[in-house]
């Protein structure tokens, strides 16, 4: 008490922002207004999560890729600072090398990235298109209206992943209901802890399978790992874990989202409808994951020595949160950021992250959406909302931003 | 102008393939390749764009 009335009176504290904050909801793909106004006033400040630490929030495009990019930013979970997300993790071990640094962090990933190539992604092309068709076949010989995420934006990544993984289809119910809860930020740490564990325990499980009878899939790659004293059964469990839900709820959300955003932009809707040109639809592409920006609530680390940044010095042991959708909207490099404008050169948009954790399977992404946003609207160029947008319910209780349902018709 | 590629900071994103594809590739685990260290200047714009995306900041092109 005595050095409370000795000190010098302290100036009158700035209200430190909660984060995350409100979206608008007159506008669902727009980032909350409060970001906006955060990277107007400048690149860094700092914010309050849920347990009261104040991390730093970086709000531009030039900060943010430095310090995804540097070395002396932590990606480890348990580093001194690292910013929590939602509550205490009850999950058991990592989340395999995206909670990792290197040297180990590249040993662990590069064990898994040759299905991943361009090349690779691209021969899986043909394959990806026969399931697009056959699920709009589906779609147009059944009823109208449907749940969009259920009958088509949930089933192609989960089927490509599911293929590629070498993952029964047939088992998807258990396992996107899982991946469901664990993206889940109102599930109890209990909750999303069981479904961790019984995903991963069935993992395991064919893992065990391929190792006594390996077959042509990654499963059987990752289980040769284990043979060869590469991995533990543990970390193939978890690496294994990692690629079956980061392929989910990601692309599913931004074919469902994506394909509301179009249906509100009719403009821009028939621009896709209408091209043949495979390169605009890439561009497309490109300009949607700008836009939309699912991974809202940005990328989190902690930093392991001081750095100066932005007119700031962030101290070791500080935590800093890249909300890389705001900084997809940053003046400074997209003009006009908040207009969808599938036109315009978006590549350099940071929706998959930037530095050595950048997404892994971001080929695959991109070649699944150019697919099904190349097809769907030429397919069915009547598709359109079966319910007021203010029905729409948004996923802003996920780590994954989306919706939970997408009622269209025909 | 001269390509300059380091291989072990790559982390296998494919962009730089994407962006250019007459001067990079990939080998069986993805780690970016050069094809051409002095691409011919119609390339020049898609190696650019190369560096520019590269999360790894593996690439660079440097004046001779």
């Amino acid at each position: 008490m005595a050095d409370i009335l000795t000190d010098p009176a302290p100036e009158a504290p700035e209200a430190v922002p909660e984060f995350p904050m409100p979206r608008e909801s007159r506008c669902p793909f727009d980032p909350p207004p409060t970001l906006k106004q955060l990277q107007e006033q400048g690149p860094l400040t700092k914010v309050r999560l849920w347990d009261g630490s104040e991390p730093w929030l970086v709000t531009r495009y030039a900060e943010q890729r430095a310090l995804l990019g540097d070395a002396r930013v932590s990606a480890d979970t348990d580093s001194p600072g690292y910013p929590t997300k939602a509550s205490p993790d009850a999950g058991e071990g990592k989340l395999s090398f995206i909670m990792m640094d290197d040297p180990e962090h590249a040993r662990l990933r590069r064990m898994v990235t040759a299905p991943f190539a361009v090349k690779k992604v691209e021969a899986l092309r043909p394959a990806v298109q026969r399931i697009v068709d056959g699920l709009i076949d589906d779609m147009l010989a059944g009823p109208s209206p449907v749940d969009l995420v259920d009958v088509f934006a949930l089933p192609i990544p989960s089927l490509v992943i599911c293929e590629l993984l070498g993952v029964p289809y047939e088992e998807h119910d258990f396992f996107q209901e899982h991946t469901k809860t664990m993206v889940r930020t109102t599930a109890t740490p209990e909750e999303r802890g069981r479904a961790s564990r019984d995903v991963a325990g069935y993992l395991a499980g064919l893992l065990g399978k391929r190792l006594a009878e390996p077959k042509g899939d990654l499963l059987s790659s990752i289980a040769g790992r284990i043979t060869a004293g590469e991995l533990t059964h543990q970390q193939a469990t978890e690496m294994a874990l990692l690629l079956l839900i980061a392929g989910h709820e990601t692309t599913a959300n931004m074919i469902a989202l994506g394909t509301l955003a179009l249906l509100q932009n009719p403009d821009q809707l028939a621009l896709l409808r209408e091209t043949d040109d495979p390169k605009f639809v890439a561009g497309a592409v490109e300009e949607l994951l700008r836009y939309l920006h699912i991974t809202h609530l940005g990328r989190r680390r902690a930093v392991t020595e001081d750095i100066e940044i932005g007119g700031q010095m962030i101290k070791a042991g500080e935590g800093v949160i890249m909300v890389n959708e705001i900084g997809n909207r940053d003046p400074e490099v997209f003009t006009d950021p908040d207009r969808l404008d599938l036109t315009r050169d978006a590549r350099r948009h940071v929706a998959f992250g930037f530095g050595v954790h950048q997404c892994l399977g971001q080929p695959l992404a991109r070649m699944e959406l150019q697919v099904v946003y190349g097809t769907l609207y030429k397919r069915i160029p009547t598709l359109k909302l079966a319910a007021p947008v203010e029905h729409v319910r948004f996923k802003t209780d996920a780590f994954i931003y989306g919706v939970h349902a997408l009622p269209v018709s025909w | 102008m001269k390509v300059e590629l380091e291989a072990d900071r790559c982390v296998a994103s494919g962009q730089c393939v994407l962006a250019a594809m007459d001067v990079f590739d990939q080998d069986d685990d993805g780690i970016a390749i050069l094809l051409d260290e002095q691409p011919a200047v119609e390339h020049l714009d898609g190696v650019r764009e190369a560096v520019a995306i590269c999360p790894a900041a593996a690439i660079r092109l440097v004046d001779q």
